[in-house]
């Protein structure tokens, strides 16, 4: 090293030497990104629009969206529409941040082998689900889906839902005592045609009661991921959320 | 600790402790020093702003390139101050005022509420508004058109015909390949759309109606209702009876050969079923199976 150092300030020269000086303006470098783009979202009032009608998932579709996760179906199906004509004229009005707004973990995903389910719910009848997880070729026969037959086999064991709830209270998912104390007999009282659902409904509506895999006998996972993937993209009215998000 | 609480607590303190570790691990160099020891006078503050004065005689030339030879080297190695060739530089400048101007014309800077809207007043959600009124404006008055004329008429005005064509093809995909397939082949449990037997009727008007009000779709009150009676289950027939018809069937519809118990089933048919199905089995004016082929029956197996 010479001793005849004699750049100027802002010289490169200068900061490369001087791993302090180095390190301070890559810290403002680095902060001046992070101030802009991200610590706004948690001020500015469109991150999450305000719409009527979300609420957190019944205990039998949060045990479906478990099985979802678990079986990687995120992996082939996205859940965001994004606002592109395509999109809207396939899959349905596109995605509003407060619809995930209960998701820990969102599952928007990056990648659709298969079609965008964030609106699927309703499209299609419950023994169309049923028969597509089973066999997907017996009703799409150019699907790569793989099957889920064992679904319709396997019953729901939840360990204790109450559980889930909690953790996901702590993540603050505004569920109330009474719901996570009634957490398992929610499950139950969802899927089973002859339990009296009124007071579920009451808690979460919109809520569907009824048996979902066409085998009322017992609960299965197959229950569980069809009352998941037939509310998806229900709650909220798009449309009468629709101006608010317009208007400049 | 709620959620929210600990949010904000990483947002406020949280930043503020990061930042205020990150600056004295970095600080810890300028930590004040005895001068000797330091060998500099100089404050960190003084070093931070100060600019070095630059002698005139500081520069050094290469006689090769014409450009300045930096004032450091390592084992007689030195290194050239190139500059940036201009078009570089010129590009590099351009892209500064092409954001410069983005920022002006579309969203861009977080402010209290929310991010500035630009002077163009584009958002994502507002510019597929636009695209979608567009096309709307564009395919309403079609639309119009065909809603407009019969089911009857529409085949004999071709243009508005093909249109309606066009149109259904895209509903098509979106609302009816899922369970009939997308080359309307069906599957099991969902019916061939492909053949010439229609299970409610071809002819425009009843597809259209098969399709408003749908097949026995338990909501709603017009929809097709298969009217034929459980005959085993109601214990209308015997289980022997059901076979024989049965087999009367498979004769009718040309798929086997003549027996007794077809024989025995063609009394049963005339008996219960021909009232609905036909003599023959090729239907009845009132739009039971009023396929003129004959095939109806066959169809079901």
């Amino acid at each position: 090293m010479t001793s005849k150092t004699k750049s100027k300030f802002w010289d490169h020269g200068r900061l490369e030497r001087n791993v302090s000086l180095l390190g301070i303006a890559s810290l403002i470098v680095v902060a001046i990104g992070g101030i802009v783009e991200i610590a706004p979202l948690f001020w500015i009032d469109n991150t999450i629009e305000k719409v009527d009608g979300m609420r957190p998932y019944t205990p039998l579709e949060l045990a479906g969206r478990n099985i979802y996760i678990r079986e990687g179906c995120y992996n082939c199906h996205s859940q965001m529409i994004r606002p592109f004509r395509d999109e809207t004229e396939r899959y349905g009005h596109y995605s509003l941040a407060a619809e995930s707004m209960y998701d820990h973990p969102f599952q928007w995903g990056s990648k659709r082998t298969g079609p965008d389910l964030a609106r699927v719910g309703g499209k299609y009848s419950d023994e169309w689900h049923v028969q597509h997880l089973k066999d997907p070729r017996a009703v799409v026969p150019e699907s790569i889906m793989p099957g889920y037959a064992f679904l319709a086999e396997r019953e729901l064991k939840p360990t204790d839902m109450r559980k889930d709830l909690t953790a996901l209270t702590d993540v603050g998912v505004p569920y109330s005592k009474d719901d996570i104390a009634k957490a398992n007999d929610d499950l139950k009282a969802q899927a089973d045609p002859d339990a009296d659902a009124k007071d579920l409904i009451k808690r979460y509506p919109k809520a569907q009661a009824r048996d979902f895999d066409g085998d009322p006998g017992k609960m299965t996972e197959m229950d569980a991921l069809v009352a998941y993937l037939q509310m998806l993209g229900t709650l909220v009215d798009v449309e009468s959320a629709r101006p608010q998000e317009v208007e400049r | 600790m709620s959620y929210d609480a600990l949010r904000h607590f990483a947002d406020s303190w949280g930043l503020v402790f990061m930042g205020a570790s990150y600056a004295v691990l970095i600080g810890w160099h300028f930590r004040p020093r005895d001068a000797s020891i330091a060998g500099k006078p100089r404050s960190p503050f003084s070093r931070l702003i100060m600019r070095r004065p630059i002698m005139a005689d500081d520069k050094r030339i290469d006689a090769a390139t014409g450009t300045e030879i930096k004032h450091h080297e390592w084992d007689g190695i030195q290194e050239l101050d190139t500059p940036l060739p201009r078009w570089w530089l010129w590009t590099f400048y351009a892209t500064i005022l092409f954001a410069i101007g983005y920022v002006i014309a579309y969203p861009a800077l977080p402010m209290l509420h929310r991010a500035t809207v630009g002077v163009l007043g584009w958002s994502s959600r507002g510019a597929l508004d636009k695209e979608l009124a567009a096309r709307e404006a564009q395919i309403a008055p079609v639309r119009q058109a065909i809603a407009d004329t019969s089911i009857e008429v529409l085949p004999t005005r071709p243009q508005l015909m093909q249109a309606a064509v066009e149109g259904g093809r895209a509903a098509f995909r979106v609302h009816c390949v899922q369970c009939h397939g997308s080359g309307a082949a069906g599957s099991k449990g969902y019916p061939n759309l492909n053949d010439d037997d229609w299970l409610w009727g071809g002819d425009l008007p009843t597809i259209e109606k098969t399709i408003t009000d749908g097949v026995r779709n338990p909501d709603h009150a017009a929809t097709r209702q298969s009217l034929m009676p459980a005959f085993g289950k109601d214990q209308l027939l015997t289980a022997a009876q059901v076979d024989d018809v049965v087999a009367h069937v498979r004769v009718i519809s040309g798929q086997d050969r003549p027996g007794p118990a077809s024989q025995r089933g063609a009394k049963v048919f005339a008996d219960n079923c021909a009232v609905c199905h036909g003599p023959a089995g090729k239907g009845n004016s009132q739009g039971w199976c009023a396929e003129p082929d004959g095939r109806d029956l066959a169809l079901w197996w």
